[in-house]
Formats: structure tokens, sequence, C-alpha cells
């Protein structure tokens, strides 16, 4: 089974770029906003908590689909810009979890993370599967993804309002007043 | 000379267990958890990320718990851990430009665009050890302020609208980016090797050494032109995806060295930089790495090489704490072999010396 799966769509550790051919009858203006519209829930999903998304989807249909891709943890070299803006240079690594999910309809989601969660990641996979799916990217957006991405903006202008409470004010001092 | 010894195997095995009580401590006192290291002694958690070379703070907690508290140590359990994964490749570069901003100060000009936040700090604390924290302390919820939507530049690219700074060097693309974990360091290094090295040096050598640049040892005058910590995001090409990925996001701290200007006949003077960047909120760290950064462009910038921190195969090559740590900590395993040779030697010496003064002493006193 598995291994027919290998020959569908062939995955290696880091090379061999996935064919989509499947989805060419997208037109590229399509296939660019759904990739968008791909890489926006991955962002939610990589800054959530691998329980917050877990029960988000508990309450919801899923589509029938295996594990493309066990879980499994590796590093990726994080890297910076000399002067912020300049070379690149690496700065040191990090962990990261992925996955691979495919949809019995043959959609393939990706699953990445920093950590090591191999649940997250294929939590993660499994959404953008669903994504990809004209079936459920309507619903995974709305169920899991939209209040996933409330609660992170949520937390985040908590901590911005937190430290603009530490912004200075100047005042000068004027000599031989008050 | 290593000579293979056999015994001591049950000696070695008590001696972690002992290690393993005492690390317990006393049983009676709550076990720490890793989330309260994680969260309570979060700049030790950073530190063992930067110079352990490795973002993960459960897994940076955890090293610490396993060392006593013993941050090198700890360092040395994460680069180990580290060795035993697969590397799925390298992230886009981040971008400091649109951090999440958590403090970002500037020491060059008062009024920033974007303001200065001082966000969390030691600065302008009182240094008084404060007996409220012994037991049960219940800080008040943070205040919170107008969130402003202005940007928040980089001091540097203000200074750079008016050609008063050297700009960065440019990305050349394909260029190859050095990576010391893949090939051994050799010299003259390039910049962008010297700061990954750098970024996970030792932070007391390399606050030692930034320190050495201020009394006058590679003097370049530096000022604080800026520091920021808070959180960006990471991105990944992801062969198998067919794009980048976001990974999530990461704390880092950036510092922006402004120092002495250099010019020519054919180029108008301007500020040059020195640049740190480190995992978490490293602000010591970075400022140091800045400094010691700049000292290390003595070479490229044409000023004369004489102090250590100039030096590059001298700070490259010490900087590490866990080579350093290795080579100095070495000399306590068994040199029993070593040892007996040179006592060996050495008796003989002292023979042949006394032997000599008692057969020829006449000769000595004609001399």
């Amino acid at each position: 089974m598995k291994q027919s799966w290998r020959l569908l769509i062939k995955l290696s550790s880091i090379i061999d770029n996935f064919s989509q051919a499947r989805f060419r009858e997208m037109t590229k203006t399509e296939q660019d906003s759904r990739r968008a519209q791909r890489r926006a829930g991955m962002a939610v999903l990589a800054q959530s908590d691998a329980a917050d998304i877990s029960a988000r989807l508990s309450e919801m249909a899923l589509p029938a689909h295996k594990t493309l891709r066990e879980p499994e943890n590796g590093l990726v070299m994080v890297r910076g810009r000399v002067g912020g803006d300049g070379a690149p240079f690496n700065i040191g690594e990090a962990t990261v979890s992925r996955a691979a999910v495919l949809l019995s309809t043959g959609q393939v989601g990706f699953g990445y993370t920093l950590g090591r969660d191999h649940e997250k990641a294929r939590l993660i996979a499994l959404c953008d599967a669903m994504a990809q799916s004209d079936d459920f990217a309507d619903a995974v957006e709305q169920e899991v993804i939209a209040p996933l991405r409330t609660a992170m903006i949520a937390k985040r202008d908590r901590v911005a309002a937190e430290t603009a409470a530490t912004r200075v004010d100047f005042y000068t001092m004027v000599r031989g007043e008050g | 000379m290593y000579v293979a010894v056999k015994g001591g195997e049950r000696a070695i095995e008590n001696a972690h267990r002992l290690l393993a009580h005492e690390r317990r401590g006393e049983r009676e006192v709550p076990e720490l958890t890793l989330a309260q290291i994680s969260e309570q002694l979060a700049l030790g958690v950073d530190r063992v990320m930067a110079e352990g070379s490795l973002y993960d703070r459960e897994l940076a907690a955890l090293a610490i718990k396993q060392a006593r508290g013993d941050l090198i140590e700890a360092i040395f359990l994460v680069r180990a851990f580290r060795a035993t994964l697969p590397r799925f490749g390298a992230t886009e570069p981040v971008d400091t430009g649109n951090m999440q901003i958590r403090r970002r100060i500037s020491a060059t000009f008062k009024d920033i665009p974007g303001g200065q936040i001082l966000g969390p700090t030691f600065d302008y604390t009182h240094r008084l050890l404060d007996p409220q924290l012994a037991e049960g302390f219940v800080p008040e919820a943070p205040a919170t302020g107008e969130t402003s939507s202005a940007e928040t530049p980089r001091v540097t690219d203000i200074l750079a609208h008016d050609g008063l700074i050297e700009a960065s060097p440019p990305a050349e693309a394909d260029a190859p980016i050095g990576d010391l974990t893949r090939e051994p360091l050799s010299f003259p290094a390039d910049r962008d090797l010297r700061l990954q090295n750098l970024a996970r040096a030792d932070e007391g050598f390399l606050l030692a050494l930034g320190y050495s640049t201020q009394r006058g040892y590679g003097r370049n005058h530096p000022f604080a032109g800026e520091i920021r910590f808070g959180e960006v995001d990471v991105e990944f090409f992801a062969e198998d995806a067919g794009f980048a990925v976001p990974l999530g996001r990461i704390e880092l701290t950036e510092c922006q060295m402004v120092n002495q200007f250099k010019g020519s006949a054919t180029e108008a003077p301007c500020f040059t930089r020195g640049y740190g960047l480190a995992f978490g909120q490293s602000e010591r760290k970075t400022m140091s790495m800045a400094l010691v950064d700049r000292a290390l462009r003595a070479r490229e910038l044409g000023e004369e090489v004489r102090a250590p921190a100039q030096d590059e195969e001298f700070v490259m090559s010490h900087s590490d704490n866990v080579q350093a740590t290795g080579f100095v900590e070495h000399l306590k395993l068994p040199h029993y072999v070593d040892f007996q040779s040179e006592l060996g030697l050495l008796r003989r010496l002292r023979k042949e010396f006394t032997d000599a003064n008692a057969s020829e002493p006449l000769q000595e006193a004609a001399e």
C-alpha cells in the first residue's frame, strides 16, 4: 500500500520537487492565491499548540486520509544577514518536525513546525491537505485556522500593548521653572 | 599519549548514581519542572540555546536541569544532542527589520522613529536584592500602553540613508555560505564564518574581548546604534511543498554598533559597523559580539592588527566553550603513563646533575 504512494509521489529528504501535475488545471493566479492561503494557514498553525489544533479538528468531519510521510524530527540551520540586511550567515540550528498527509482524493499536505512535536506536524499536514481540497478548504479555514488566528493575534496584541507601555516619553527639563 | 586503562567500572557507576542523587537534592524540596526552568530561568535557557547553537527551549531547559545549572555542561549536552538529528536544510535569512519588537533602544538618537522601547530589562534597576522574591511573590500585571503602527526602522538604515555609514556587505547570489559545523576552520576566515563562530561563542570570552577593545586593545570607538529583541518569523524552502513554508517564530537579539569612521582620497568618510545577532534575549552577548566583529574587521579596514580581539585566529580558535572545556578538563583524565615517563626522565636528569656536581667540584670551582 505504502509502496504504491511512494511510486506515485516521490518524497525525498530534502530534494525533488513534488510534481503538482494534478493541480495544473488551475490557472497561475489561482495557484498563487491558493499557495498564499496555504502559507498563511501554515503560519498560524505553526504558532499554535498541537492540542488546540487537535481540539478544533476533532469537532469537524475529516476527509479520509493517510500519513504519507511519517512525522520525523530534524534540524534547520537558521540564517541571518550581516548588519540585518546584508550577506547571509548561519546563526545556529533549530529543531523542526515535519510530516506529509495524503487525502483519499489525492491532495498532499505538508506539515512543518519548529520544535519536536510529531503530532503537531501531522495535524498541520492534514490541515494543509484539506486547504487544497475544494470540499474542505472553507471548513478548515473557518473552523480551525480562523479561530486560531484570532487567538494568535490577541496574544500578539497583548504583548504589543505591554511592550508599548515601556516606550520612553522624553521631556525637556527647563531651568528656572516648576 | 593515551593508554587503555581498565578498572573503576563500579566506582564510575556509583559516582553517576551519587550524581543523580545530588542533582535531585533534598527530596522534601519539590522537583524542578522543565516549564519552571524555561519560564523562570529564561535567560539561562537563552544562553544555552545561543551557545549550544540549537533553538529549542525545552531541550535547553532539560540540559540545564541535567547539568545541575552548569551552563557550559548544558551547552555541551545540547551540542551532543544536535549531532543525533538529520539536517533538513537552511532557512531563508530572517528579517530582523520586521521583528515583533519587545525591546528596542538606541544610544545614538533620542528620537528614533518607532521610539525607545525598554521592554523587560534589568537596566535602571538598583541591583538591590529583593527579599520579596524569596517566597510567594505575585508581581503586578504589566501595564499596557497604546500600540503604534509606526515602523521601527533599523538605526543603521536611517544613517545609511544619508550615506553616513557604510553599507552592509551585499548578498551575492549563489555565493556559498560558510558553515563551521561542516568544514573545519581555516584562516583567513570570511565574515560569515566569523559571525557564526561569534554567535555560538562563549559569552564570557566575548565580553572580556569586547571590554578589552574599549580599554584600548584594538580601540574602535563604538556607539550602540541600536539593540533590539523580539520575535521574527522563520521560513524554510521545503522542496517537497515547492515553496517557503512558515516554521513559526523565534526570539532573537540584534545589536548594531556604530564605529569610528573610515575614508580615503576617493571615498567620503563614513561610520563603520559591527554586528551582533544571537538566539533569545542575549543583550550582553550580542553587544560583545558586535564589538568583536568590528575588531576582527581590522585587516579589511586597513587597521593595524595589534590586539587579541583583532586576531581572528586567536579569537575564533578559543571562543568555543565546548572545545575549550574539553581540552582544559581532559587534563584531569588519567595521564599515568605520560607522567611516569616524565617522572623517569626527571629522576635521570636529577641523578646526572648530582653525579656531575659530586665528581667535578674542583673544575667547577676553577671556572
